[in-house]
């Protein structure tokens, strides 16, 4: 995904002088292609992420698309004030960028565990939020930010991940949502990086015979929402997931809409179950340890299904 | 109510008070801050009346701002860091011109755009909304850097409180603006030494705060805070300094409440409304004192 963004960030900053990238000093090897072709559109705010996200917001007022990079809670928990009232509440042209969602940084310890996010920067009224969930998603979805004015959350999550999309998707505008595969039998909603982990314990279900459509949805806010009715309309039982706590995220958001729609359907949250990390590891072991991989997915959504 | 136009000028005898003289419009501010707290049963009284003058100097005098296109785009941007004090911002801007004087009489009121802390929402003249301390620096620099990248000539104007400075955020932006050298960003601290529950120096001291600021890197002058003089030297000084690529450090030199002789260095008024006869003493002394 990290590759993705960079990608995409070249083409629009050769298309367009006005596009300006403050890094929190963060992305070394990353964003030097950024430093070698345009040097004049590239700042390091040094480690002081409240007052890059304010320079952000007074940036844009002089008629710019700055992107602000960082990792993990740095660009998003450290200034979420300055997000809110400099960036969101002036319709500031900000696209906060943050690599390394969920459990990306997973040997490096909580503070580097971006777990909260998809759940705080969601409930900021003016913030369009996007977690894609694979390199073509991530791609989709960058410039899919830059060209939505106002305040944007990009959740992106590391180099080299799988791809999940066998070709880059169709340019439409958004709010995006993706089904990879149909079932009849229940329907698994995902968001973000834990894709893969979705699709994965989607074959887990078909090989005990049960049948999951899969659906990715690299909006968060706003979501698609004619799609969730659909899907509600269609399913009895419909999974969740994300790499996030399940209070307030994206099987929140999808509660929200179920609650309201009322349709029987019922929706089981998987995520991380309000609770920091403890432990280390690598992203996949952490994501087994707080049961949000393939085989945890497919065991809970079994057992949910035979409630 | 009487006309509250009439009434914040009747001192004036029904000629229209000369807002390009900065004590002229600097009392203005005091007695709309007066009449607009009473009003609204609002605070932060002493603020408004501790950073009169630095606003006062800054649009009768140095903002290059035109009230009929307050969107004009080389035009001078000021940032109210200190939100609190937005009552002073209003008042200028309504004395100069940029919306009719009698909508301040809406102040804090129900449904009204004129909030108790700065905001730009349907206020023509105001380039950003504050409230929480230690944005306004930040949002300066990266407005200062837009203008440097566009080689535009117009400046940025910051205005802080002292209290402000314990904001990590703010000394965020002192670096940066140092390390960008951003000549052309004009930072003004009102420097009246009491914050919200007592002095600055029985909270976090500042002091040696013009050594603080010259160590990070910037040009510092300090003045008399409610010399209006004073403080358009150190304007001019400061605009002349770009080039200089340091930023630009004003430390106002202010009495908290300032004006109205049982407000001053008195913590009391920094939430306390004026009513009843305190507002009718403070009247009195605004109008004894009208330039």
């Amino acid at each position: 995904m990290r590759d993705a963004f960079v990608r995409v960030l070249l083409e629009s900053m050769a298309a367009n002088d006005r596009i300006v990238l403050i890094t929190g000093d963060l992305g070394f090897g990353v964003l030097r292609p950024v430093w070698e072709r345009f040097p004049k559109q590239i700042l390091n705010a040094g480690i002081a992420e409240q007052s890059m996200v304010s320079m952000a917001a007074g940036l844009a007022a002089t008629g710019r698309t700055v992107l602000v990079y960082s990792i993990g809670n740095f660009p998003t928990l450290r200034p979420l004030e300055q997000i809110r009232n400099d960036c969101a509440y002036h319709g500031a042209d900000v696209k906060i960028v943050c690599v390394g969602g969920g459990f990306v940084y997973g040997s490096l310890g909580m503070s580097h565990h971006a777990t909260e996010d998809q759940s705080i920067l969601r409930a900021l009224p003016g913030v369009t939020c996007f977690t894609p969930g694979d390199p073509a998603e991530a791609e989709w979805a960058v410039r899919e930010a830059l060209r939505t004015p106002g305040t944007c959350y990009l959740r992106l999550g590391r180099a080299n991940e799988p791809k999940v999309h066998a070709s880059a998707l169709p340019d439409v505008r958004g709010p995006l949502s993706l089904t990879l595969q149909t079932g009849g039998d229940l329907a698994i909603l995902s968001s973000g990086g834990i894709l893969t982990q979705a699709v994965e314990a989607a074959r887990l279900l078909a090989e005990k015979g049960i049948r999951a459509e899969v659906v990715s949805f690299p909006s968060l806010k706003p979501l698609d929402e004619a799609k969730v009715k659909e899907l509600l309309d269609r399913f009895r039982r419909i999974v969740t997931v994300e790499e996030n706590t399940v209070v307030g995220g994206f099987g929140s958001a999808v509660c929200e809409i179920a609650a309201e729609a009322g349709t029987g359907c019922r929706v089981r949250r998987i995520g991380l179950e309000d609770t920091y990390s403890t432990v280390v590891g690598s992203q996949q072991y952490l994501r087994q340890v707080y049961g949000i991989d393939g085989p945890s997915i497919a065991g809970k959504a079994e057992a949910f299904l035979h409630e | 109510m009487e006309n509250y136009e009439a009434l914040v000028h009747r001192t004036f005898g029904g000629q229209r008070p000369d807002v390009r003289d900065p004590k002229v419009l600097a009392w203005l501010i005091r007695r709309n801050g007066l009449e607009m707290t009473h009003l609204s049963r609002g605070s932060h009284i002493g603020s408004v009346f501790s950073v009169a003058e630095i606003i006062a100097v800054l649009y009768a005098r140095i903002l290059k701002v035109d009230p009929r296109n307050p969107k004009m785009p080389d035009r001078d941007r000021l940032i109210l860091s200190k939100g609190h004090a937005g009552s002073a911002v209003y008042a200028a801007l309504a004395e100069t011109g940029f919306f009719p004087v009698e909508r301040l009489k809406t102040h804090y009121a129900d449904g009204s755009t004129l909030s108790g802390h700065v905001s730009h929402k349907g206020v023509p003249g105001v380039e950003v909304s504050t409230g929480s301390l230690g944005h306004g620096l930040g949002i300066g620099v990266g407005m200062a850097l837009g203008a440097r990248m566009d080689g535009a000539s117009w400046r940025t104007y910051v205005v802080m409180g002292d209290g402000e400075c314990d904001e990590g955020a703010v000394w965020e932006a002192a670096l940066q603006a140092a390390q960008y050298g951003l000549d052309r960003l004009i930072a003004v601290v009102d420097y009246n030494h009491m914050q919200s529950l007592t002095t600055v120096e029985e909270t976090l001291r500042l002091e040696p705060f013009e050594a603080k600021w010259r160590d990070f890197g910037w040009n510092v002058r300090s003045v008399n805070g409610h010399d209006p003089e004073a403080l358009e030297q150190a304007f001019v000084q400061a605009k002349e300094a770009a080039g200089s690529g340091k930023p630009n450090m004003i430390l106002a030199h202010t009495v908290k409440g300032k004006g109205v002789s049982f407000m001053e260095n008195n913590i009391l008024w920094h939430y306390r409304t004026p009513q009843g006869g305190e507002y009718e003493a403070a009247l009195k002394e605004l109008e004894a004192e009208r330039p």
